[in-house]
C-alpha cells in the first residue's frame, strides 16, 4: 500500500500534477460550472427554458447530423471489419502473412486518434460531416476488426472443418461454418460501437468535421455559458437514450444466444 | 484404387503416422483399428488432406493427392467425403442447409453463398435424408437433433457429394448402441449398394469384425496388421491394443449391438 502511494506521489511530481494547484484552482472549475447554468441576465437557466434553448431547432438539426454521422461511420466500419476479421483471425486465415498484414492495418486504424483523421479529412474534403464520417469509419474499422477477429478465433472449428472437408471453397466454409457462430456477437459489438461513436462524433465537430461539436466548441470559446450547458444537456440525454436502447437490443441478443 | 506409400506425419519430434504403405482397391469396406493415439485419425485426415503428410505420397488412380492445390484439392475432397466423430455440422443451421454443403464444390460460389440451391440439388439432399430415414427433420436446426440423427445428417452431406470414397473417423464413438448400429448399417449399405469405398476408423473390435471386409491395425503409427477379420485372432488383438485390450475384447457379449434382426428403423438398410 505504501509502495502504491509512493509511486502515485512520485508520478504526480514527474507529470507536474500538483495537488496544491488542484485545490487552489478548483474554485475556478466549479465557478465555471456555476456560470454554465446561468443566463446572461443572471437568472438560473431553468427559470427561462425558452431563452436557454433559443437555438433548439438548429441544435436539434446538428445533433441529428451527429447521430447520422455516427450511424453511417459505424455501418461503413462494420462492413469493412466484417470482411477483414476472417482474414485476420489466426484460425481461419487463408494465409499467415495476410493475417499479420490485416492485423497491423487494424492496429493503425484504431491507434491514430479519430480527431487526427478528422483533421486530415477536413483538410482534404473541406469542412462538414463527410470528414467526420470517414474518421469514424476508419476508427471503427480498426476497433471492430480486432474485436471481430477475436470472436472468430474463439469459434468451434469442427463445423468449419466439416464444410471444408466437402471440397467447399474458403468463402463457403466461412459463410456456413463460422458465420452462424459469430453473427450475434458481431451485432452486439456493432451496437456497442455505435454508442461509443455517437459520443465520438460529437467531439469531431471541434475540428470542423460536422455535427453538433462545431457549435459546442464555438460556444465554449466565445463564453456563451448557457449555450454550452444547453448543448451538453442535449448530448447527454441523447447518448443516454441511445445507450438504453442499444443496451436493450444487445441484452436481448445475448438472451437469444444463451437461451436457446 | 487408393495407394499410400510410406506416409509419415510428424508433430514435432513425435511421429503420429510412421511410414504406412497401404493399397485400398475400390469398393472395399476397410476398418482401421488400433488404440487411441495410434494414428488412425491422422491417417484419415491426410487422405482427405485436412492435414498434410510430412513425407510419403498418397495416390488415387492417376492423381497424386499429396501434390494437389487450390481447386484440384477441393475437387479431391469432393470425391473423398469425410465423416467425423463429433459430426462437425453447423449446429445453428437447418439440416437441409448442412446437407447442401455437400454440393458446395459443384455449385457456383454465387449460388452457394446465398443458399440458392436449385430444385435438383434440393431433391438430391432430401432424398439422401429420406434414405437415412430423417427426411422429416430437414427444416430443423441441426443442434436440436440427437447424436445419431446428427451423424446421419453428416452421412447425407457426404452422400450428396456423390463421392467415390467415404472416410469415417470414429463415426460411432459418440453414439449409443442403437445409433451405433443404425450408422454402421448405413455405412455398410452405402458400401454394398452404391459401390463407394469406405474407410472407417473404429475403436471397437467387435464392430470392426462384424462390418468390415478387411481390417488394418495400427500401433504407434505403424501398420501392424492387414487382413480379413477372421485372421484377427485374440492374440493379435492383444498385441494391437496392449493395455486397452480388456476394453475392446469381450468374447461372450457384444456390447454396443442390438440382437440380430432388431428393427433399426433405417429405411435405407431395408431396401
Amino acid at each position: 500500500m505504501a509502495v502504491v502511494l509512493a509511486a502515485a506521489a512520485l508520478s504526480c511530481v514527474a507529470a507536474e500534477v500538483s495537488p496544491s494547484l488542484f485545490f487552489a484552482k478548483i474554485g475556478n472549475f466549479t465557478g465555471y460550472i456555476g456560470r454554465l447554468f446561468h443566463l446572461d441576465s443572471g437568472a438560473l437557466v431553468v427559470t427561462d427554458p425558452v431563452e436557454w434553448y433559443w437555438g433548439l431547432a438548429r441544435w436539434a438539426r446538428l445533433l441529428g447530423e451527429t447521430i447520422v454521422m455516427a450511424y453511417v461511420g459505424t455501418a461503413l466500419g462494420a462492413i469493412g471489419a466484417f470482411f477483414l476479421a476472417f482474414l485476420a483471425a489466426a484460425n481461419v486465415t487463408p494465409a499467415r502473412w495476410l493475417s499479420f498484414t490485416v492485423r497491423r492495418f487494424c492496429e493503425f486504424c484504431r491507434t491514430v486518434p479519430g480527431l487526427v483523421f478528422a483533421l486530415m479529412f477536413v483538410i482534404a474534403f473541406g469542412l462538414g460531416p463527410m470528414a467526420g464520417v470517414l474518421a469514424i469509419a476508419i476508427h471503427s474499422l480498426g476497433a471492430l476488426g480486432k474485436l471481430f477477429a477475436e470472436v472468430v478465433e474463439n469459434i468451434d472449428m469442427k463445423p468449419v472443418e466439416g464444410v471444408q472437408a466437402t471440397g467447399a471453397p474458403w468463402h463457403v466454409s466461412m459463410r456456413f461454418g463460422a458465420l452462424p457462430q459469430v453473427m450475434s456477437n458481431f451485432v452486439s459489438y456493432v451496437l456497442l460501437r455505435f454508442e461509443v461513436n455517437v459520443r465520438e462524433s460529437a467531439v469531431l465537430g471541434f475540428v470542423g468535421a460536422g455535427g453538433i461539436g462545431m457549435d459546442l466548441f464555438e460556444a465554449i470559446r466565445k463564453f456563451y455559458y448557457s449555450d454550452v450547458s444547453a448543448i451538453l444537456v442535449m448530448i447527454v440525454v441523447t447518448v443516454a437514450v441511445i445507450d438504453i436502447f442499444t443496451g436493450k437490443i444487445r441484452h436481448r441478443l445475448i438472451g437469444l444466444v444463451e437461451g436457446r | 484404387m487408393l495407394r499410400l506409400d510410406s506416409v509419415i506425419k510428424s508433430f514435432g519430434a513425435k511421429r503420429a503416422v510412421d511410414g504406412i504403405s497401404l493399397v485400398v482397391p475400390s469398393g472395399q469396406l476397410v476398418g482401421v483399428i488400433g488404440q487411441s493415439g495410434s494414428g488412425k485419425s491422422t491417417l484419415l485426415r491426410m487422405i482427405n488432406r485436412l492435414s498434410d503428410p510430412t513425407s510419403g505420397s498418397i495416390h488415387y488412380g492417376d492423381v497424386d493427392v499429396t501434390a494437389l492445390k487450390g481447386r484440384d484439392l477441393r475437387a479431391w475432397r469432393a470425391r473423398c467425403a469425410m465423416i467425423f466423430q463429433q459430426f462437425n455440422l453447423s449446429g445453428r443451421l437447418d439440416v437441409l442447409t448442412n446437407v447442401m454443403m455437400g454440393r458446395a464444390f459443384h455449385a457456383p460460389l454465387s449460388r452457394s453463398l446465398f443458399k440458392l440451391w436449385n430444385d435438383e440439388e434440393k431433391a438430391l439432399g432430401l432424398s439422401a435424408l429420406e434414405g437415412l430415414d430423417i427426411g422429416r427433420l430437414a427444416a430443423q436446426r441441426a443442434d436440436t437433433l440427437s447424436g445419431g440423427q446428427q451423424q446421419r445428417v453428416a452421412i447425407a452431406r457426404a452422400l450428396v457429394q456423390e463421392p467415390e470414397i467415404i472416410l469415417a473417423d470414429e463415426p460411432i464413438a459418440s453414439l449409443d448402441p442403437r445409433n451405433t448400429q443404425v450408422v454402421m448399417d448405413a455405412l455398410q449399405h452405402i458400401n454394398r449398394h452404391m459401390g463407394i469405398t469406405v474407410i472407417c476408423n473404429l475403436h471397437s473390435l467387435d464392430l470392426a469384425r462384424k462390418y468390415c471386409d478387411r481390417l488394418v491395425g495400427l500401433a504407434g503409427g505403424r501398420l501392424v496388421f492387414d487382413g480379413v477379420p477372421a485372421e484377427l485372432t485374440d492374440r493379435v488383438a492383444r498385441d494391437l491394443y496392449g493395455l486397452e485390450s480388456g476394453e475392446v475384447l469381450s468374447p461372450e457379449t457384444q456390447p454396443g449391438l442390438l440382437p440380430v434382426g432388431a428393427e433399426t428403423g433405417l429405411a435405407l438398410a431395408n431396401h
